[in-house]
């Protein structure tokens, strides 16, 4: 089955989040929206779910921390013990004040680097792979905002579309 | 013994007083908001000059409290000879285990600062070999020393308690400052529950000083580089002398609090005339801006200076380069969460309702950010003098770990962990209980900060939370309510005219 979209154009944000208002209120059905910049407000207007990659980063965190903990004691301890400035060098807690940068920039690097790498799983980027904008203007100063078409007329659509202050409509056949 | 129960009961008594003027006031206060504005401020000025002189009886009490107790003290001492050897074995026990787990260096270090905090002429000058030879004769001078302790016990208690909440003021000052200075456009809706909780500087600042002009005569041995018998046999001291006497430190004490009330009151006055000022007139809001900025840097000085004074010189042998950031860290924190309960508080009582929970939310991630700050130097501090292990850097926290090890790692659950976990979610940045009970933590573990600050220097092992460290803690919440409440009643709670406001008002995050 031929799917139908249609694509809009605006070239302003602030009637962009308007747009995406009515088209919601319109009972249309948004499939995707490319903007050359972040718009603040849009995942709201488009109602999409909250983002749980605080919960993700969290549990990274502990991650790396147990990581630290681990990998200080196997090596300052346990395989090897070292002698550094007298410090008690077979026992782990007593130690552990000399551990705690180690602690936390683990910490730290497992949250972030793994929060980045989960980003680009989630949004489906990976090295080589091709851009999917349909339009180049959505780089440079246009708002596309891709609409599905297949159950709707596409005249009224287009009407009510122009309507919401599109600049440029195309309906696009896949 | 039962002069010193009887003192202690005094104590009692004195501190529920307190509480119930709190509550009293709370309930008072809490009626007059339902009534029109000019008639709360009527009823209160009717109600200020009772509600004062309950107040300053209630600190007359305590003043005699903490000062029949060191006579009582006193007393209990030459009066029972029984207990006098007891405390005499337990001393010398508790003495003979730290010198032997302890490094023989660390011992005599350990003796060294005992001998300090005691006001016991012993000086430096014995070695290892005679401190344990000398165990016997040690017999009195422990004696002596354990008493000088717990005479210090209520004045160090009193100081904690008049620092600690002197510190919130002057920690909601410079976020005040910050605010203007930084023109910030979130904030100013809460800027008279900001100047309220500064009124305290004043009064604040002036017991402690009191406390210091006290000290300064010899009426108890909180700072031991006062007594001219412990600097005579101290060369350290005698060294720092040109910085550390009593008339220079009076004077640079007289600096501080003269240079932060004096800007108080100006950016409060002009604060004031602001809301009466014609639309588009911004002279008294540049003014304070000039002025805010000024502040501060006269603030991180003399705060930083400060913090040497009031708390470090209570150690006159040790130094730390980042003290007075450690101290400032404590002080901006509890300020803030001090803004954070009174505006819940003052909301929940329906008086602020231009404040949103983006307002406490951003209050909230103060909170959170400025706990890990305090941590971060809290750990640098420790961690390098640790590591390095220099005997003389070291003892302070030998002292605070053997001897106050609870309230001292406790300190980091309650500074830092717990804040950092409770307040981590976005969600919960919001729920205004949760920032409540999270507060209220944050308070108590700022209080136990400056708790391990102060009292191993003045009272060394002999502390437990007694009734003077509880009855300080409640009479100054008491006063410190009471003059915060009674100045918010005194202009009405938004402030109007300040540039900012409109933006302030529909603050969303």
């Amino acid at each position: 089955m031929a799917s139908k979209v249609i694509h809009a154009l605006y070239n302003d944000d602030d009637l962009l989040l308007q747009a995406v208002k009515q088209i919601r209120e319109g009972r249309y059905h948004i499939g995707e929206i490319y903007t050359p910049f972040p718009v603040h407000g849009l995942d709201k207007a488009m109602g999409l779910a909250t983002t749980r990659i605080a919960i993700a980063s969290f549990m990274y965190g502990i991650v790396g921390l147990g990581v630290a903990v681990a990998m200080m004691n196997f090596i300052m301890i346990e395989d090897w013990p070292q002698d550094i400035g007298g410090k008690p060098s077979f026992s782990y807690i007593q130690n552990m004040p000399a551990f705690v940068p180690i602690m936390f920039e683990l910490t730290v690097f497992f949250a972030a680097h793994l929060m980045v790498i989960t980003f680009y799983m989630r949004s489906k980027l990976w090295p080589f792979k091709k851009a999917e904008n349909p339009d180049l203007r959505t780089t440079d100063d246009m708002f596309l905002v891709e609409i599905d078409a297949s159950h709707h007329d596409v005249n009224d659509l287009t009407n009510f579309l122009y309507d919401t202050g599109a600049a440029e409509i195309n309906l696009i056949e896949k | 013994m039962i002069v010193g129960a009887i003192g202690l009961i005094y104590g009692f008594i004195a501190a529920p007083e307190t509480v119930e003027e709190v509550k009293e006031m709370m309930a008072s206060h809490g009626e007059h908001g339902e009534e029109a504005t000019d008639h709360a401020e009527k009823v209160n000025v009717e109600q200020l000059p009772g509600g004062n002189n309950a107040a300053l009886h209630t600190d007359e009490e305590n003043h005699t409290n903490s000062d029949s107790m060191n006579t009582e003290a006193n007393q209990t001492a030459t009066a029972s000879d029984s207990t006098e050897t007891e405390t005499n074995h337990d001393a010398s026990a508790s003495e003979e285990d730290t010198t032997a787990t302890a490094t023989h260096a660390q011992g005599n270090m350990a003796h060294e600062d005992h001998e300090e905090g005691a006001a016991a002429v012993h000086g430096e000058d014995h070695d290892g070999g005679e401190a344990h030879g000398a165990e016997a004769e040690h017999g009195d001078e422990h004696y002596e020393h354990i008493l000088q302790q717990l005479q210090n016990k209520p004045w160090a208690a009193l100081y904690v308690a008049a620092f600690f909440f002197f510190m919130i003021s002057l920690g909601v000052m410079a976020f005040y400052a910050v605010q203007y200075a930084a023109q910030a456009g979130w904030s100013p809706v809460l800027f008279r529950v900001m100047e309220a909780i500064t009124a305290y500087l004043l009064p604040g600042g002036l017991i402690v000083f009191l406390l210091l002009v006290l000290s300064g005569l010899q009426l108890n041995h909180l700072f031991i580089w006062m007594d001219p018998d412990i600097v005579a046999h101290d060369e350290i001291i005698q060294n720092k002398t040109a910085f550390l006497n009593v008339p220079f430190f009076l004077i640079r004490a007289a600096i501080y609090l003269g240079g932060w009330c004096f800007f108080r009151y100006l950016m409060v006055k002009n604060s004031r005339k602001l809301d009466n000022a014609d639309v588009d007139d911004l002279y008294y809001f540049k003014k304070n801006f000039k002025l805010a900025a000024g502040f501060l840097v006269f603030f991180i000085v003399t705060e930083s200076m400060m913090s040497w004074d009031w708390i470090m010189s209570l150690d006159p042998h040790w130094f730390s380069t980042l003290f007075g950031w450690f101290v400032f860290a404590s002080l901006f924190v509890s300020g803030i969460t001090t803004i954070a309960i009174i505006s819940i508080y003052l909301k929940s009582r329906g008086y602020l309702e231009f404040v949103n929970d983006s307002h406490i939310h951003d209050l909230a991630k103060f909170m959170f950010g400025m706990s890990i700050f305090w941590t971060y130097l809290w750990f640098s501090q420790f961690m390098l003098i640790w590591y390095s292990n220099i005997p003389e850097e070291v003892v302070y926290f030998i002292q605070r770990i053997e001897d106050y090890q609870l309230p001292f790692f406790g300190m980091l659950a309650t500074n830092f962990l717990l804040p950092v976990l409770l307040l981590m979610n976005s969600d919960y940045k919001r729920v205004n209980w949760f920032v409540i009970m999270t507060g209220l933590i944050l308070l108590f573990g700022h209080y136990i900060n400056i708790y391990v600050l102060v009292m191993p220097a003045t009272v060394g092992e002999s502390w437990f939370i007694g009734i003077p460290e509880i009855s300080a803690l409640l009479f100054f919440t008491g006063l410190f309510v009471f003059i915060v409440f009674s100045a918010l009643t005194k202009a009405p709670l938004l402030v109007s005219r300040n540039p900012f406001i409109e933006e302030s008002k529909h603050y969303h995050y």
